[in-house]
Order: structure tokens, then sequence, then C-alpha cells
């Protein structure tokens, strides 16, 4: 499915990349046709003919990973996150057309706004690695979905560990 | 038409569901008095003759109200021959030990309005003490016994009363989200926005004609407001990054923001319109909350500069924070109390969350709740209550407490979570 859909979203992100966040409604129902974005949004042809096949989508990839976990109230990246954030680092620099967008998040302990506080410093703290590793800045927006995402909702550690985390989301993929 | 039970009058304990308006079918607010305070002033309030005609009955909302205010026990008083025109004989209710009595009529005035009447005496006294005639329409029973009963309220207890007033909150229910604005006994549900995205922190403008509040509707937090009487809406503040935790001045014209555009998260002012942006603080801290004091020289917010997150203030014209909390090693989202003498936040101790006020003359602190992941808390504009959310049974509901604690009550939907509560303005 995906390999099939590969051109068409490649066009969307494209599209995208030069749209205004769309309507509120707009959200919701994701439009995948071509040029069927949101008010605002303008299409260009695609000049490449024959794309090669998509190192984001090799699972196989380090750049399939794409969340960095965090300990409680801390935001420092963790040695085993390097390499994955070097292979998005260097994918960043290889294609400076490229965007990301690195959404913090928090556990659900405590106050919801100062939660949106620590998953910005953790997106932030992977957005600072990732330009240190050679991406620019201007390819990166990292932001907080603070504790309103969770992937898991018990209230255990083994599940607050799982919600300390940020997302590494390309054009496209949100 | 509004179902209204009220039951277990005799023990205190009133429940009522109320069915909200078109588009919140399964938003039903229910309010659960947990605990009742002292010294409550004993009060018949008798059914007004005709209010059968329109529902709710006039006598029962207004029943409820003082109820659930803590501040009035309701003698219960059957049905009676007597409306404001009537000669009262005090005795019978001298020796229920009444303080005061109410008594009224709703009398049909032709065109489908109405007038209701009625009058207020203090039993002891033997002397009206109070008399009021409101027209209305068929529509308006309800929030005519609101205003009724926040005559008697200021009458008896000398302060304004908050029936009147309304809240806004956040019901989840499966992944949609309503940001809605109900009245104060949580009547009226009305949906003021729907999301398949979270919605969060809703401020009411001084005036309490806007809603400023964060929406995830664009994949990230961005601050709109909003106006409650035309549902037209506008970002305010959708800059690169996150957009969050708006705070109104008193005046209305500015709100303050926690901005992330320039890394981290930190306090920014900007025009009511979302123009002329300034940035406030200047930390490498997480600096966000901000709530105004009441002459909006001031700005209460969290910060974690110091280690952990604790409240400072801030001169709105910038400056050294100053740190207010030092008990414990969590005090988050300060609200400062109507008359600006006490602040209420959320303070973490032994893993519990719960709500806290501070006398701010002699930093004394009290905890408020026996509820344990509290959240967001607000004052009634009268500074009674204040209205927070937390988790019960492992749902979201909101919950008031007297700010001496001893008033508890419960608000919840049948089928949801709610959160975010804010309670709003006076409305004159």
């Amino acid at each position: 499915m995906r390999h099939i859909l590969l051109a068409i979203v490649v066009t969307v992100a494209l599209a995208a990349c030069s749209s205004t966040p769309t309507s509120e409604s707009g959200a919701a129902v994701e439009d995948r046709t071509p040029g069927a974005g949101g008010k605002g949004t303008t299409t260009q042809p695609i000049t490449t003919t024959t794309i090669p096949g998509d190192e984001l989508k090799n699972p196989s990839s380090p750049l399939a990973k794409r969340s960095v976990y965090f300990d409680f109230d801390r935001d420092d990246i963790k040695e085993e996150y390097r390499p994955m954030l070097e292979a998005h680092a260097h994918y960043l620099a290889q294609h400076p057309d490229k965007k990301m967008l690195i959404q913090g998040n928090a556990d659900d302990r405590g106050s919801r706004e100062y939660n949106i506080g620590l998953g910005q410093r953790r997106a932030d703290a992977v957005k600072r690695t990732l330009v240190l590793m050679g991406a620019s800045e201007t390819q990166i927006e990292s932001v907080s979905l603070g504790e309103e995402k969770p992937r898991c909702t018990e209230q255990t550690e083994e599940c607050w560990a799982q919600n300390r985390r940020a997302d590494l989301l390309y054009t496209g993929e949100y | 038409m509004i179902p209204l039970n009220l039951l277990l009058r005799a023990v205190l304990v009133s429940i009522f569901a109320l069915a909200a308006l078109a588009g919140s079918a399964r938003a039903q607010l229910t309010i659960e008095i947990t605990g009742a305070g002292g010294n409550q002033i004993p009060i018949a309030i008798v059914p007004f003759a005709g209010e059968g005609a329109l529902t709710p009955a006039i006598s029962e909302v207004i029943d409820a109200d003082l109820s659930r205010s803590g501040r009035f026990r309701t003698l219960y008083t059957g049905p009676q021959n007597l409306t404001d025109q009537s000669t009262l004989d005090f005795a019978p209710w001298r020796e229920k030990n009444a303080d005061a009595i109410v008594v009224g009529g709703l009398y049909a005035i032709g065109g489908g309005r109405y007038e209701a009447r009625f009058r207020l005496y203090d039993v002891p006294k033997q002397a009206q003490i109070g008399a009021l005639a409101f027209t209305l329409n068929t529509q308006q029973a309800r929030a005519t016994a609101h205003r009724i009963a926040d005559f008697i309220y200021e009458r008896l207890t000398g302060e304004r009363g908050i029936f009147s007033t309304r809240i806004a909150y956040v019901v989840k229910t499966g992944s949609r989200y309503q940001l809605q604005v109900a009245d104060a006994d949580g009547a009226n549900a009305q949906t003021a926005l729907s999301s398949n995205e979270p919605i969060l922190s809703p401020a009411w403008s001084p005036d309490g004609s806007r809603l400023a509040y964060v929406s995830f509707e664009n994949k990230k937090p961005v601050v709109y407001v909003h106006s409650l009487a035309t549902g037209q809406r506008r970002a305010v503040a959708n800059f690169r990054g996150s957009n969050s935790a708006p705070a109104w001045s008193p005046d209305g014209r500015t709100l303050a923001v926690v901005l992330s555009r320039a890394g981290g998260s930190q306090l920014f002012l900007m025009d009511a319109d979302g123009s002329n942006v300034r940035r406030l603080t200047s930390s490498s801290a997480i600096d966000t909350e901000p709530y105004y004091s009441r002459d909006g020289s001031t700005i209460y917010f969290t910060s974690d500069r110091g280690g952990s997150p604790q409240i400072y203030s801030i001169p709105v014209t910038g400056g050294t924070p100053q740190r207010i909390t030092f008990q414990g090693n969590y005090n988050v989202t300060p609200r400062v109390s109507p008359d600006g003498k006490s602040l209420v936040f959320v303070h973490r101790d032994d893993g519990r969350f719960q709500v806290a006020i501070m006398d701010l003359a002699t930093k004394q602190i009290q905890v408020l709740t026996d509820t344990d992941r509290d959240e967001s808390p607000s004052f009634a504009p009268n500074g009674r209550m204040i209205l927070y959310a937390t988790v019960v049974g492992g749902r979201g509901v909101l919950a008031a407490v007297s700010s001496d604690g001893r008033v508890r009550q419960r608000l919840s939907v049948q089928a949801g979570d709610v959160r975010e509560p804010a309670w709003g303005p006076f409305l004159n």
C-alpha cells in the first residue's frame, strides 16, 4: 500500500510544505487526492519521474526509528538514541527540502500546561541534537503535545515511561 | 424542556440531572454535593403560585442554588397557599426555625410573557427585606430563578451570588473533544467548539464575551480567541513551536501567553488580537501558566527555574521574578482570588496533587481538597468557591470546594471525561 501511494504521498507532501494550516474540519480527515489540499494550498507538478526507494520507508534503516524516550522530569538524550538521531540528521542534511516536526510528550501527572513545557523541552533537546549533528535549524519545528496524546493510558511507571517521549515526523506524516 | 429531579433533599444531598441542549446529548453534567458547610442560614422557599406554567419550576431552581452554595439550609415547605400578595403569618415559620422565607408567584401577562414576583422576609424580625419583579418569556424560567437566588444570596450573606454566572470546561468523549459553556449549576450546556484534537486552558475575557483557549487542531498547540455570541474564532498565537496558556489582563486588552518560538517555554504579552508581541520572561527554565493579579500590575506564573516547579510573580513591565511558594517541590497553576488576597494552586505532597490556598499576606497554605489528581483550579467571581478538575473512579470530573474547604461538590458527565474548568465573570 505504501509503495502504491508513494508518488501521491510525495505530491501531497510537497503541497503541504507551502500550505497554511488547514481548517479544523479539514484536519480531521486527510485528503490524499493530489491537489486537494486546504484553502491556500498550492500544488506543483512533479518533475522527477522516478523516485529511488525511500530510505524513510525502509524498516531496517535507523531512519525507521522515530521515538526518543526520556527519564522522569528529564530532557537529556540517552546514548542509545545517538545512532538513530545521527541517521536522521544526515538524512535531513542530504535532503534540504525535507522538513521535520518533533512532537514532545509528557506523562499525565500534574499540570497540563507545565507538561506542555516538559514536552517542549524534550522536543527542543532532540532538535538541538539534530542541528548539532548537521541538520538545518529551519528544517525542524519542535512542538509539544504535553500529556494530551498518551501512547499508554494506565497509571503505572511502565506506562508513564512510554509517554515521556519525543516523536520525529517528516512532512506528510502528521 | 429540561427535567429536574431533586432527590434526597432531607439529607442535603441534591442530585440533579439536566438534559443539555442540542449537540451535547451525552454530555449531561450532574452535580452532587459531597460536603456541606457550617453556619447555614435556614430558609423556606415556598413554591411560587402558578410556577407550574413554566419548566423548570422557579422555586426548585432557587432551592437548589441556595442549597448548593453550602451557605443555606432549605426547609421543606410543601405546597402553601401563599404568594407575594399574601399577608404572611410568621408563627408557623418561626416554629420551623426559619430565618428567612421567600414567597412569590408567576403571572401570565399576555403575548407569551410572564411576570415573576417575589418577596423575601426576615422571619425573626417579621419584616420584608427585599422584593423584586422580573418579566420573562417561556425560555427564561431558569435564568430568572438564578437571578432571584442571586438577590436572596446577596441580601442574606452580604456577598454577590454566582448563580447567574457561567462556566466553561472541556468534555472528552471517546476521541472527541468539546469546549462547552454551561450555567454555574451545569444546566444549559452548549458546545462552543467540537474537535478531534485536544482543547485546553479556556480563559474567559473579563467581560464574559470571549474565551481564549489552546487547540491542537493543527497538530500542535495554538491559542485561539473565540467570541461566544457569534462563534467566530481566530488564531491569535500561532507561531513556530508551541503556543499555550492564555491569560487575560483585567482590562481585556492584553493576553499573556506561553510561546516556544524563542526556544523553551517563555512568557510573552500580546494585544488581544495577537499583535504587538513582546517577551516578558527570559530564562532557560519552563515559564508557564501566567495569571494576572487583580490590579493588572503583576503576573503570577509557574517556573522550574529553581529546580522544581514553583510559583513566582513578575511585574507586567518585566523585572526580576519573585518566588512565592516554598513548601513542597511541586506547586503549579496559580490563580488569584477576586479580592486579590489569596492564591489557589495545585500542590503536590506525597504523590497527591491537591488544590491548596495561600494567604498572600502570611504565606500560610492550606490544602482544600480530599481528591488527589487535582488540576486547573478556578475561582468563582465572588471568591467563595473554587472549581477544579480531578479524577474519581478513573474518570475525569469537575469538583468544587469552598475557599474555607468546608463545602464540596462534584460535577460529572455520564459518558465522558470533564476537565479544564474555568469559571466565568459576573455579567452585569
